[in-house]
């Protein structure tokens, strides 16, 4: 693997995207419900399950809708309907959108030269280097597979070495070589005080990349800040186990005593155990279960999908 | 020629319905020699051939697949965010496209009505016809421009201006004509060419002035739907 640079195209100025109060609804449904954020040099991700409003979020930002309410200026100077952004801005959208009869050389080329630049040529090849796509070049996008799409498609967001770079789910479809490579050439911008920010709904991708996150959920902004004190308030969150058993009752009885259990609810279909702990309740449970001589027969956490930790910081 | 023209170009021919297209004008040249060379009257096949499929068919069907694919294909396969995402005037993205959807319709369907008004007529009637056409393909790529980006299904909706409007309503509601760019070409050509194969009651000042306003209004219209373009449905 080469390695990434960010001498190679060092930002000299930095840019701010700022949200104030943006929503967005269609008709009836509230897709971006009253965000606002701002976004300033180094890297964000924008974490949230999927239907969360993220990518409806980026087309704001970079221009592609008009927000219902609220701005989306990027220093000073609205996105929607003002094509200079561009200058400042790049965009890798989520739909996986080439020209696939260029190939990756003339497609990258192509930008920079719609993008007035003085030198294109050495532009569109500082760019296929920057994301290792030299080797394939001059064979036609239509060829390639889907991480050597994305990656044409970096590089030509990257072509004009924009300020700010927006990234719809950039690791989807990437195996595991493509998406560190991309993980480090994102740190290596952010690090070169380029604003940048991607969208993901996969915690563990945000985590390797950013350390500030903005967490969304359902349209609105759950959380947002340092990603490990994020983390901490979704660890240290109430666990909840549905438990079946072969005497509910007793069990119920049992439980209520043990330090790591917060609440219990007993139901004809079993009983729903809310843990502030959740290694201490599932060490705990078959101690408590032998020593009454009750038979565990079924125990399924409940809300262990990103979805619930989600609404749980909602909540929060 | 301008990076726009040429990704425009290189998406244009590279699809297979373009090549569909060929066919069409084929069958016009085809026609008018058939005729010719049988030696049928030209009073008797002029009027179907050249204004029945030349002006009504071939014409129109040929501007609403080009039109509607220099800028509708790219919205629909999304890939117009690349050219969008640039820090052009939209005009700039607007013009050289509806200089490529013109050029390649005009240069279609010129060569085989020129061959088809030169076999019923004269050479002058020939010229004229393909001039004629060649400004009705920019009223048409104009008109059709602007509808890939007023609607997502714009090649229905210009199939309904071409078959309802300018074919059947033409013919029998004779007001509705002054608003068919068909009658316009009819109208223009016969003024350079003065025949009896072709008639029209629009006047050529009528057919002058309206063919401008629908070239200018519609790609001013395309322009400023441009400027607001909206990625939607996508909401994940």
């Amino acid at each position: 693997m080469t390695t990434i640079s960010a001498e190679a195209a060092p930002a000299v100025t930095t840019s701010t995207l700022d949200l104030a109060g943006v929503s967005r609804w269609y008709g009836n449904v509230v897709a971006v419900n009253d965000v606002s954020m701002r976004l300033g040099p180094g890297v964000t991700g924008l974490l949230g399950p999927n239907g969360a409003g993220k990518t409806t979020l980026l087309h704001m930002m970079a221009g592609f809708l008009a927000p219902s309410r609220g701005a989306v200026t990027l220093d000073g100077e609205p996105t929607w309907r003002n094509p200079s952004v561009y200058r400042r801005l790049g965009l890798v959208s989520e739909r996986e959108a080439v020209h696939t009869f260029l190939t990756a050389y003339e497609f990258v080329l192509a930008s920079a030269k719609l993008h007035r630049l003085p030198d294109p040529a050495a532009a569109a090849r500082r760019a296929i280097a920057l994301v290792e796509l030299e080797g394939a070049q001059d064979r036609r996008i239509g060829t390639y597979s889907k991480g050597m799409r994305q990656r044409a498609r970096v590089a030509a967001a990257l072509v004009h070495d924009p300020q700010v770079l927006l990234l719809d789910e950039p690791f989807n479809g990437m195996d595991p070589r493509q998406r560190l490579h991309m993980m480090t050439l994102l740190h290596s911008l952010g690090d070169a005080g380029r604003t940048i920010l991607f969208s993901s709904h996969i915690l563990e991708e945000v985590e390797q990349v950013s350390g500030t996150v903005q967490v969304m959920v359902a349209g609105r902004l759950a959380a947002s800040g340092d990603f490990r004190t994020i983390r901490r308030l979704m660890t240290n969150r109430p666990h909840v186990f549905a438990v079946r058993s072969t005497d509910d009752r007793a069990l119920a009885v049992a439980l209520m005593a043990e330090p790591s259990v917060t609440g219990v609810e007993l139901a004809r279909t079993g009983l729903t155990v809310r843990a502030g702990d959740y290694g201490a309740f599932t060490r705990a449970l078959p101690k408590v279960a032998l020593a009454h001589g009750i038979r565990v027969r079924r125990l399924l956490p409940e809300d262990e999908s990103l979805e619930s930790v989600f609404s749980y910081l909602l909540e929060g | 020629m301008s990076t726009v023209t040429w990704i425009t170009a290189r998406g244009l021919f590279g699809r297979r319905r373009f090549l569909m297209l060929l066919p069409l004008p084929a069958v016009l040249v085809a026609l008018a020699v058939l005729c010719w060379s049988l030696g049928v009257a030209p009073a008797d096949w002029g009027p179907p051939v050249l204004v029945g499929l030349g002006l009504a068919v071939v014409l129109p069907v040929l501007a609403l697949v080009v039109g509607t694919g220099v800028l509708g294909a790219e919205i629909d396969d999304g890939t117009v965010v690349h050219v969008l995402t640039k820090p052009l005037p939209r005009w700039q993205i607007v013009l050289p496209k509806l200089a490529v959807a013109t050029g390649v319709s005009a240069a279609t369907v010129a060569v085989p009505i020129f061959v088809a008004g030169m076999l019923a007529d004269s050479v002058r009637l020939g010229g004229a016809l393909a001039a004629a056409s060649a400004l009705g393909a920019l009223a048409y790529s104009a008109l059709f421009l602007a509808m890939s980006l007023l609607t997502r299904r714009p090649v229905l909706l210009g199939l309904v201006y071409v078959l309802i409007w300018e074919g059947l309503l033409g013919r029998f509601v004779s007001g509705t004509r002054v608003l068919s760019i068909q009658q316009w070409v009819i109208a223009l050509a016969d003024r350079s060419a003065p025949t009896d194969l072709l008639s029209t009651t629009v006047s050529v000042p009528v057919a002058v002035v309206l063919t401008a306003l629908v070239a200018i209004g519609f790609t001013a219209l395309a322009v400023d739907r441009l400027r607001s373009f909206s990625i939607a449905g996508e909401t994940s």
